[in-house]
This record gives C-alpha cells, structure tokens and sequence, in this order.
C-alpha cells in the first residue's frame, strides 16, 4: 500500500446518509485516534506518579469548570466573573448534603450541580437587561454576595473555619486516594465533554450561539432570547457546581478561599486562552493554566539549584511570566490555543507544499 | 374572504419624531404587498412593528384574527411570520446548515437534556428537521455551500442563505426587508425568481421593500407608497405608476 500523509484524513470520505454527516466524528481514523486518547488515560496512572495523577485530577476538574464557563462566556456571549462562586455554591451545597446531614456522595454531587444551576440561573436574571460590562459587573456582584454569604453564614457553612468533607464511597470501596479519584473525575469529565459536544449540534446550543451573534435576529427566528440566557447560566453553573463539589471532596476541605475572585479570573484566562466559543479550546485552556504554574515551579527551582541565591527572584518572577504569556496570547492569538492546534493540523494537511 | 394581515391606525413615535402616522393597511393571504417610498418613509419600521421589535405607540396589528400589537417577537415567529433584513443579519461563525437549522427553530421540540443525550427522539428530530433543510437548500440552489461559514461567503449569496433561513421557519408571513438591494443584475433576476418560486410553491404571503422600481412593478400583486411616515397610495403597480401624488413625491416630476 502506498504510504500516505498521515495527517491527511479528510480526503475521500463519502456519507451516505445524514446521520453519518452529522456525526460528531467523521472518520474512522479520527475514531481510533479519540479510542487511542481514552485508552492512554486509562492506564495514566499506572504510568507516572501518585504526584502527577493529582495534577490529572485538577486538570480534570478545571475541565469540567471550564467547559462551563465556556458555555456561558464563548457559546452564549455573556460575560461572568462569578464563576468561582458558583462553585463554591456547589461545593458547599454538596458538602452540607455529605458532612453535616450524613447523605451519600452519589446524591449530593447532582443535588451540588442542581442548586449552583438554580443560584446561578438567578443571578443571571439581569441578562434581560445588562449586557457586555454592565452584565459583568452584575456577577461581580453574584460572586461578592455568594463569598459574603459563606463567610457570614457559620451555622451553615462553618464560616471562614471551612469544612471537612468525607471521602466518596462505592460498593464498599473509599475514594481516598489520587488514583481511585482519578478514574471517578475521568468518567464525570468524559460525560462534561460529550453532554457539550452534544449540546452544540442540536436545538438548545444552536440558540445560545444565535444569542451570541446576533439576538435580534434570534428573536425573529422564534428564539426567546431571556430564556436561554437564563438557561445558559444555569447549565454553566450547574458544570460549576459539579466542578466545585468534585474539588471540594477531592481536597477534603472546603472554605472561602478556595472559591474567591481569582478563581473566576483564572477560570476565564482558561477559556480566554483555550479558546472562546469551543469545547476544545477549554480542555486546552484548562491544561494549559494549571499546569503552567507547575512547569514555572519546576524552572524556578532548576534555576535556583544552579544559581543559589535566584530562586527567591525566581519565584515572584512565576506571577509576572503568568501574565505576560496572557497578555502575548490576547494579542498574537486571541482565537487561543484550539485555533493555534487547528492552524498546525491544516499545516501537516498540505505539507511539504504551503498551500 | 378576511384578510391574513390587518394594520388599523399603526403608530409609531421616536422621542419627538413621528415614523408611523396612522397606518392603515391589509395584506390578503398568497399575496406579494410591495412597500415602497424614499429613505426616512417609515419602510423598515412598519415591518419592525409587524415582526415585534419595536413597539408601536398607537393601532392595532391583527394576525390570522388574532391581535398581536403587544406579542413579542419569538411570539410572533411561532405563529409563522418570517423575516430578512435589509443588513444581512445572518449568524456569521455558524455554517450554512446551522444557520437553516436555526430557521427551523420553531418547528423542533428537543430541549437541553434530550439535545446533550443526542438520543432518541433528539437526534431523530435532528435528521428529520436536516432533510427538510436540504429541501430549501436545493430549492436556493446553494448545495455546494453548506457546510462553509456563512461570513466567508459572497454578498449575494449571503442574502440568499437569509431568505433560505425565513424559509425554514415554513412562514405564513414572510417580510422581505430589501432582499435586492446591493446586487447586480444576474443576482436580481435569481432573488426575483426564487420570490415568484416561493409564492407560486408554498403559496406564502410577501410584504416586500425594494427600491429597484422595475422588480417592485414586475413581482408585486400591489403596491402601498409610504412618505413621511404617511400612506400615500394603494393600488395595483399599474395604479400606482400613473398615481400624480406618488410621481410627483417619489418617483420625481417629468
């Protein structure tokens, strides 16, 4: 058989029907790829550390937050930066259901997601009216009222003390460990990608992005626009609350901290970075910002080793690459991270000729 | 027979100026209604009232014996009134065929969970509602674009994939906000044609604006002149062609 470029896929592929063309992925090579990823995830953790699995498990849960947000902030066109405490609304909602009243993880993860959607379908009531920045503003004020009401709230949320939560059991099993939690974050964060590549295909997600570009025109295409800037925020939040409540019985612990406004700027340089508007560029965006932290750790460290007395400069300087790696991101590819992987897959399609 | 579509004494106020003063008009079922006048007349307004953006500040708009004056849009696009605009207001990022899934928005059912699934009843709807798309792009003659991003596309063409989308809603009422405007010739003679199709076909009732006075005098059924926010005249494109008030406000002195 003649060898051929391997990133050339699209070549020669017929459907027959529309079932076929509206498949989410269109060619047997690209299914075996995607069989190929979810495999190598499988066994990740027998590969690498106990260290590293922990790094998989909070790149999963930012996933899943992150795809979120990107529901919301690229799909729909309305800005949130309260998306930290709509986790925290999760993870608290959860943690009282486990902790204080006794119920099984199994229920208080759904019942976590369900009252962060409520909590955030609420406070994006003002979306009939406020758009861009004014909208903004609108969940700065979610997120200041939601830290507000967890800190001043102690018979429910045991204040700034924070909570312990138990460990999830299954069949007689303690998720306790990075690994056992690895595979549960792994399942829930698999359901997050497809439950949006989904959405997007169809009826619901079509008129989000409708919304987006152009609401007038949506409303004159019968789309009744408040309701589903509504139901936008609450499935954002809803993939919030689970995010929240996952990290939450990962951790153990819950408290203010953990859900503050850096978390919902971080969460938005994810998506910024990744890429608006496409599951894709969340996952990406999500990799991406946690583990540069990590990466820039390690680096300071490597330096510090050679160079004694750098490694206290080195350090403060993490902040500062983190930002300047934003900043150069916005200006040079504000498409983020999927567009730069879609430009390098087009590249391989015609080498070596440039077009 | 009643007609579909009674305006009685439409008013329309911005701060201190008036677009719409009293208007006064029927549109009878099947039938191509062209509105014209020069720019300022109250044109584009009155099919802003008819499809629900603005709300009018006086009259009443009747739909199939139903009073729609307060509906809002959405409303109003599932009692079957369709609508282009005069700027192309396509969804830009979205391909051809989302865009014309978006037309048939009203006529789906699958909510969030059925649509995240993609089972069952969702994904059966999804290629049900698709083979009635490819109907309409066959009919606009655009197959060999529907899978490209509608804001990649050519100007004509672009007006073509929003008549398509108004389509897709199977209106009963569709409301052309100059679908010529800004072509050439070829181009022209293909919307005329697609405009006759439509009406010949599904039997849809038009209410066109155009200024190209040429296509008004040759697709219309009748013709209604706005001026200064004020009816002018009705009548029959051959009326209205020898009407001294409409030559001497619109089509200028001889």
């Amino acid at each position: 058989m003649r060898p051929r470029n391997p990133f050339v896929m699209d070549c020669g592929v017929f459907t027959t029907n529309y079932r076929e063309d509206m498949a989410i992925i269109h060619h047997p090579g690209a299914k075996l790829k995607v069989l190929a990823v979810i495999a190598f995830f499988l066994v990740f953790p027998f590969m690498v550390g106990p260290y590293y699995v922990s790094v998989a498990n909070l790149i999963g849960i930012a996933i899943i937050g992150a795809i979120g947000l990107n529901i919301l902030v690229g799909f729909t066109g309305q800005i949130s930066i309260g998306h930290g405490a709509f986790m925290g609304v999760g993870a608290y909602a959860a943690g009282i259901l486990t902790a204080t009243l006794g119920l099984s993880f199994w229920i208080a993860l759904p019942v976590g997601g369900l009252v962060a959607a409520l909590i955030g379908g609420l406070f994006g009531v003002p979306s009939l009216r406020l758009k861009g920045l004014y909208l903004a503003i609108a969940t700065l004020a979610a997120q200041v009222i939601i830290e507000f009401v967890i800190v001043h709230w102690p018979a429910l949320t045991r204040g700034p003390a924070g909570m312990v939560l138990p460990a999830p059991t299954i069949g007689g099993i303690t998720l306790d460990d990075d690994t056992s939690f690895y595979y549960l974050i792994l399942i829930i964060t698999l359901a997050a990608i497809v439950f949006a590549l989904n959405l997007f295909r169809t009826r619901t997600g079509r008129a989000f992005m409708a919304v987006r570009d152009r609401d007038l025109a949506a409303a004159v295409m019968g789309i009744n626009i408040f309701k589903y800037k509504v139901t936008a925020f609450a499935v954002s939040s809803f993939y919030a609350g689970v995010a929240g409540a996952l990290w939450g019985h990962y951790l153990g612990v819950i408290s203010p901290e953990h859900f503050t406004i850096h978390v919902s700027i971080l969460y938005l340089a994810m998506i910024i970075v990744g890429g608006l508007g496409s599951v894709m560029g969340a996952i990406y965006g999500a990799c991406f910002m946690t583990l540069l932290p990590i990466v820039l750790r390690e680096l300071a460290d490597a330096f510090g080793r050679s160079f004694g007395g750098l490694t206290h400069v080195m350090l403060s300087m993490q902040e500062a690459v983190f930002g300047l790696l934003i900043i150069l991101f916005l200006i040079f590819e504000p498409d983020g991270l999927a567009k730069m992987w879609r430009n390098v897959k087009n590249y391989f399609k015609l080498w070596p000729f440039s077009y | 027979m009643a007609p579909q579509l009674v305006i009685d004494g439409l008013t329309l106020h911005f701060g201190g100026v008036t677009a719409l003063a009293g208007i006064y008009q029927e549109v009878n079922r099947g039938e191509i209604l062209a509105v014209i006048g020069p720019n300022g007349a109250g044109k584009t307004s009155l099919l802003n009232c008819i499809s629900g953006l603005y709300r009018p500040s006086g009259g009443r708009i009747v739909f199939e014996d139903r009073e729609i004056t307060r509906l809002p849009p959405h409303r109003r696009a599932e009692l079957g009134i369709g609508r282009t605009f005069q700027n192309i207001e396509l969804f830009k990022h979205m391909t051809v065929l989302e865009n014309l899934m978006l037309g048939r928005h009203v006529r789906m059912s699958s909510g969030l969970f059925s649509g995240g699934l993609y089972w069952g009843r969702a994904r059966r709807e999804e290629e049900q509602h698709r083979r009635r798309i490819e109907e309409i792009i066959d009919f606009l003659e655009i197959e060999g674009i529907r899978h490209k991003a509608v804001g990649t596309l050519a100007y004509g063409l672009q007006k073509r994939v929003e008549l398509g989308r108004a389509l897709a809603l199977e209106p009963q009422l569709l409301l052309l906000d100059e679908p010529m405007a800004g072509m050439n010739l070829e181009e022209k003679e293909d919307m005329a044609r697609f405009i006759l199709d439509v009406a010949e076909e599904w039997g849809t009732t038009m209410i066109l604006i155009e200024h190209d006075m040429g296509v008004v005098m040759d697709i219309s059924d009748r013709v209604t002149v706005l001026d200064f926010g004020r009816k002018l005249a009705e009548g029959t494109p051959e009326e209205i062609q020898r009407n001294p008030l409409v030559i001497k406000a619109y089509l200028g002195k001889h």
